[in-house]
């Protein structure tokens, strides 16, 4: 296992009166596309969101290439060089495509060079530049939402799982879009329910389970141990999702 | 994948259709001409252009007032009442310039000396209240964010708190505004003209049209075209995702809240010019004002916000002439009419 | 008896307790406690505002309504009985017709309010309301042969409530309080005796009771209100409106239901105004500074609680007549004409008014009966050590949530 980018060590936070997350374990290998699995309510979504500075860490630490950032404000956060990507995909609907790109990339205009590669990996986004985000449709919406999370070159992506809800045809986009983004070597920490979709783009894995990491590994391990699997997810055997 | 675009809604049929769609996709439009029209048939035609002219010439600059208030609602979702009270500040500011400190220049008959007095009111007016924002913003304001309850009542007695400091630094009297030499009198539209041949244009209102519609211009603008318009637009949205792109919203609502008590400064000090008398409590009564245009527009929206502020400006002067005493009940009529009709307002940005 | 009739409500604190006993004592003995006109129409006028203050605090405490529209149900009431003696001259038959006329009006005027923007959002209550009142405003101020316009109309009351009207004979015997402490220190034989002095009971004695009889009733009506169900529900809706609603409430209902017993009890406070001041106009009645002087009274007395109204009215009420005369005296020892003899100067009492308010709201938001309640919780918990009395010690509803 390389080296990590991210490091989290006893997280925990609350929402409101909620404990949600007690005391996350987690190291994010630099250079590979980690998964982070669990059941709903696990504390996955949470645990990006504490990563981002957008809920209030109650105790540990968050170690980002070796600087604590914990507690930081959300923007100084971004600025380090994380991008995420939430589960509502937050896109300003009401502005342009462009003008959400234009937003995305914050330390100046566009590089076209960039921006290409994009109009390759999104083809859609290209033919409805100028339209307001909000018409897209669901899957364009999340193809908006990666891109705007990659047109500046980023530290780490948090990706929170952009599958949901999706057509299979669209799904497959969005995985050939992160083998490309994995050929670059870029750290990504993606947040998924879809098992075939996490084994097949997944290098490390964790599970999480009741607010704090359960499991962590090599993706080929759980991939090939069917019981681990059951154990973990409760996937029945051949992981039928 | 694209099978989105293709959605385009059937295009209605016939003149009623039309007049239906027109109705309900432009409606700020509609309403203008609509009352527009029911004035011009109620009324000579010249006496119709003054009034017009006149209603715009408030509308600018009630929208001046007005746009700063809208925005601060709409992208930090805060109520500011003592808004008003940065009216008044403006007008006394701006009034200080000319009174005191420029008063050779304003009484002079040349266009350029009376510039050199107006210019600097207004920009002392300006720099005034926004300075003046940005402390109450930082001391008033701050430690309120998320609670509307606290929010008014905070920013109400902010209002009392600079309104008698108002009184304390300029007096408790009203103080007479001379408008500058050349701003006086009025155009006269040569009788040549049909129709409305002769009619006499007041200058210092097509001046007040003028800056106002400039100042829109500049907002549509920057809200439009610049990247710290779309950073003000997506905060509107979503302020916790321009946040995770790496924007301090703190900082950019500061600004938005800085440059919007500004405006109602210089608008404060365009009023003052306009009725020529100030006390520190004008910014209460013009607040109505203010208020009417923002729910006519929807809470957030500029453009709706300048609509809101030429049919504010508008009914005031048609009903004004009309039946003067149902000048006020009629711009609040106005806004029940147009809640009932849509409870959003005019142009809604933002789901309230 | 006190648990019912404070419907188990209790003041929840000594110094309050006392607080409110001194100041029923003064309300009730009044007349006969402090000599002079001044002193006397202040009475009236705390005994008018507990009820304008404690309905506000049903909306502003309780609901988290903010109405700037109190002040025209006050008026409407106001108005309403000065326009029908004015047209049916001093008769009950008058009052009555004017006071039946105004609580129709305010319940057709505060239901179509509340229907018009409680649907939309709360906050635009506070908008809406403050635009409607000053057209209101407006109205009465241009309507001149109905309302007199800015000179407003002398209200003619019945004789029985007129000063011309003396039941008794013989004067009634008064002590003044206050001159008999000072009296104390400057010639303390005579404190006593000097301290007498002659009441001659009429018809403005009359209508005092009847207003200080009004203010307790509907003071214990409202306390009454907000602790039976109905209470509890706009409380429920004042917490999590969502969670209100997915229970079953209806909660524009209620939200419109406290916005139009909260009307209608102006409008009676503003009945009382009329009969006792006998004169109104646009600013005593309606104006815009008034309606902020309720919300200050409202909110510095303790919203959420109702004891506030009590307190912050007759605090405000005493610093609005006598704070003056401090400053006066202070503005006496600084130099004429600068700048910090404005600042200290009479006419800036309402600055340190405003300064108070907002640094009341900041570090008080539960206001004085707050406060003074959230001390004695702490002391009852010390004196239990730490145990046992826990959860007395909780404060209950409109101070930690007052915010």
């Amino acid at each position: 296992m390389s080296e990590s980018i991210l490091s989290l060590s006893g997280v925990s936070a609350n929402i409101d009166q909620y404990h949600i997350l007690h005391g996350v374990d987690l190291e994010v290998p630099a250079g590979e596309l980690t998964v982070l699995l669990g059941r709903n309510g696990a504390g996955k979504s949470t645990t990006l969101r504490t990563i981002m500075g957008l809920t209030t860490v109650t105790g540990g630490s968050v170690r980002f290439r070796g600087d604590d950032i914990t507690g930081q404000p959300t923007p100084r956060i971004a600025r380090k060089g994380i991008a995420f990507v939430p589960e509502s995909m937050g896109i300003f609907s009401l502005l342009t495509v462009r003008e959400n790109m234009i937003l995305a990339a914050v330390s100046g205009p566009m590089d076209e060079q960039r921006l290409n590669w994009i109009f390759d990996l999104f083809p859609p986004l290209k033919k409805f530049w100028n339209r307001p985000a909000g018409n897209l449709s669901g899957g364009q919406k999340q193809m908006l939402a990666i891109a705007r999370a990659v047109i500046e070159p980023r530290e780490l992506l948090l990706v929170d799982e952009p599958t949901k809800g999706l057509a299979p045809a669209i799904i497959n986009d969005l995985a050939g879009a992160f083998e490309q983004l994995k050929e670059q070597r870029v750290s990504i920490l993606l947040v998924e329910q879809n098992f075939n979709f996490s084994r097949r783009l997944g290098q490390s894995v964790a599970v999480m389970n009741d607010g704090a990491v359960v499991y962590s590994g090599q993706m080929a391990e759980l991939a090939d141990n069917e019981e681990l699997q059951h154990d973990l997810l409760g996937l029945g055997l051949g992981a039928h999702q | 994948m694209s099978a989105h675009d293709e959605l385009i809604e059937p295009r209605p049929q016939g003149a009623l259709g039309r007049f239906r769609a027109f109705r309900e996709e432009r409606p700020h439009l509609f309403l203008l001409v609509l009352m527009m029209l029911v004035a011009f048939f109620m009324m000579d035609p010249r006496t119709w252009v003054v009034l017009t002219i006149s209603g715009l010439a408030m509308g600018a600059m009630v929208f001046l007032m007005a746009s700063g208030m809208t925005l601060t609602f709409g992208l930090m979702n805060v109520l500011n009442l003592a808004h008003g009270a940065f009216i008044s500040l403006g007008a006394f500011a701006g009034a200080t310039v000319l009174v005191h400190w420029l008063n050779g220049q304003a009484g002079e008959a040349s266009v350029w000396a009376n510039l050199a007095a107006v210019l600097p009111a207004l920009g002392f007016a300006l720099v005034v209240a926004g300075l003046i924002g940005l402390l109450f913003e930082r001391l008033v304001i701050k430690p309120v964010y998320g609670d509307h309850l606290k929010q008014i009542l905070v920013t109400v007695g902010g209002s009392i708190i600079l309104m008698e400091l108002i009184q304390v630094v300029w007096g408790p009297n009203e103080i007479p505004v001379p408008r500058p030499e050349t701003l006086t009198g009025a155009f006269l539209i040569p009788e040549s003209l049909p129709v409305i041949g002769g009619v006499a244009l007041e200058k210092y209102r097509l001046v007040a049209v003028i800056l106002g519609l400039a100042v829109y211009g500049l907002m549509t603008w920057v809200i439009e075209r610049t990247r710290t318009g779309v950073l003000i637009r997506a905060g509107v949205e979503d302020r916790e995702m321009v946040e995770v792109h790496g924007y301090r919203i703190r900082l950019l609502f500061l600004g938005v809240f800085v440059a919007g008590s500004a405006l109602a400064g210089l608008g404060g000090a365009m009023w003052a010019m306009y009725r020529e008398i100030i006390t520190a409590h004008m910014g209460d009564e013009l607040m109505i004002s203010v208020i009417v245009v923002i729910i006519l527009g929807g809470l957030g929206s500029i453009k709706g916000c300048f609509y809101g502020a030429v049919l504010v400006g508008l009914i005031n002067l048609y009903v004004g002439y009309l039946e003067p005493r149902l000048a006020a009940v009629a711009t609040v009529g106005l806004m029940v009419g147009v809640l009932m009709w849509r409870p959003q307002g005019l142009i809604p940005v933002i789901k309230v | 008896m006190m648990q019912r009739l404070l419907s188990g409500d209790y003041p929840r604190s000594r110094a309050l307790t006392a607080l409110l006993l001194i100041i029923g004592v003064s309300l009730a003995l009044g007349p006969f406690l402090f000599p002079g006109v001044r002193a006397f129409s202040m009475l009236g006028m705390i005994c008018v505002f507990i009820i304008v203050v404690a309905s506000y605090d049903l909306m502003l405490g309780y609901t988290h309504i903010v109405s700037f529209a109190h002040t025209m149900f006050f008026g409407i009431g106001a108005y309403g009985v000065a326009m029908a003696t004015d047209a049916f001259g001093n008769g009950y038959g008058a009052v009555l017709a004017g006071i039946g006329g105004a609580v129709l009006l305010t319940i057709v005027l505060s239901l179509l309010l509340g229907l018009l923007s409680l649907r939309v959002k709360a906050i635009f209550f506070a908008l809406v309301t403050l635009a409607v009142a000053f057209a209101f405003l407006s109205l009465v101020t241009q309507l001149y042969n109905l309302t007199g316009g800015e000179d407003g109309l002398a209200v003619r009351v019945p004789r029985e409530l007129g000063p011309a009207f003396r039941p008794f004979d013989e004067p009634w015997v008064g002590f003044d309080v206050v001159g008999f402490f000072s009296g104390l220190f400057s010639d303390p034989g005579n404190a006593f005796k000097d301290a007498l002095f002659d009441v001659r009971v009429n018809g403005r004695h009359l209508v005092y009771y009847i207003a200080f009889a009004s203010a307790v009733a509907v003071f214990l009506f409202l306390l009454r209100m907000v602790n039976s169900p109905f209470g509890r529900v706009l409380q429920a809706i004042r917490e999590n409106e969502f969670r209100a609603q997915a229970l079953g409430y209806r909660t524009v209902f209620y939200r419109t239901a406290a916005v139009i017993v909260s009307a209608v009890l102006a409008t009676l406070a503003g009945v009382l105004f009329a009969l006792i001041n006998r004169y109104v106009n646009p600013e005593n009645t309606l104006n815009f500074e008034l309606m902020v002087f309720i919300l200050l009274m409202c909110v510095i007395g303790g919203m959420g609680t109702l004891y506030g109204a009590v307190v912050g009215t007759a605090l405000f009420l005493l610093a609005q007549n006598y704070l003056q005369d401090l400053l006066k005296l202070l503005a006496g020892h600084v130099e004429k004409g600068s700048m910090l003899a404005e600042l200290v100067g009479p006419d800036s009492w309402l600055l340190w008014f405003g300064l108070l308010f907002v640094l009341s709201v900041y570090f008080f938001p539960a206001g004085i009966v707050g406060q003074l309640r959230l001390w004695a919780a702490r002391r009852r918990q010390r004196r239990a050590g730490n145990g046992g009395a826990r959860r007395d010690g909780v404060p209950a509803q409109g101070e930690s949530h007052a915010s």
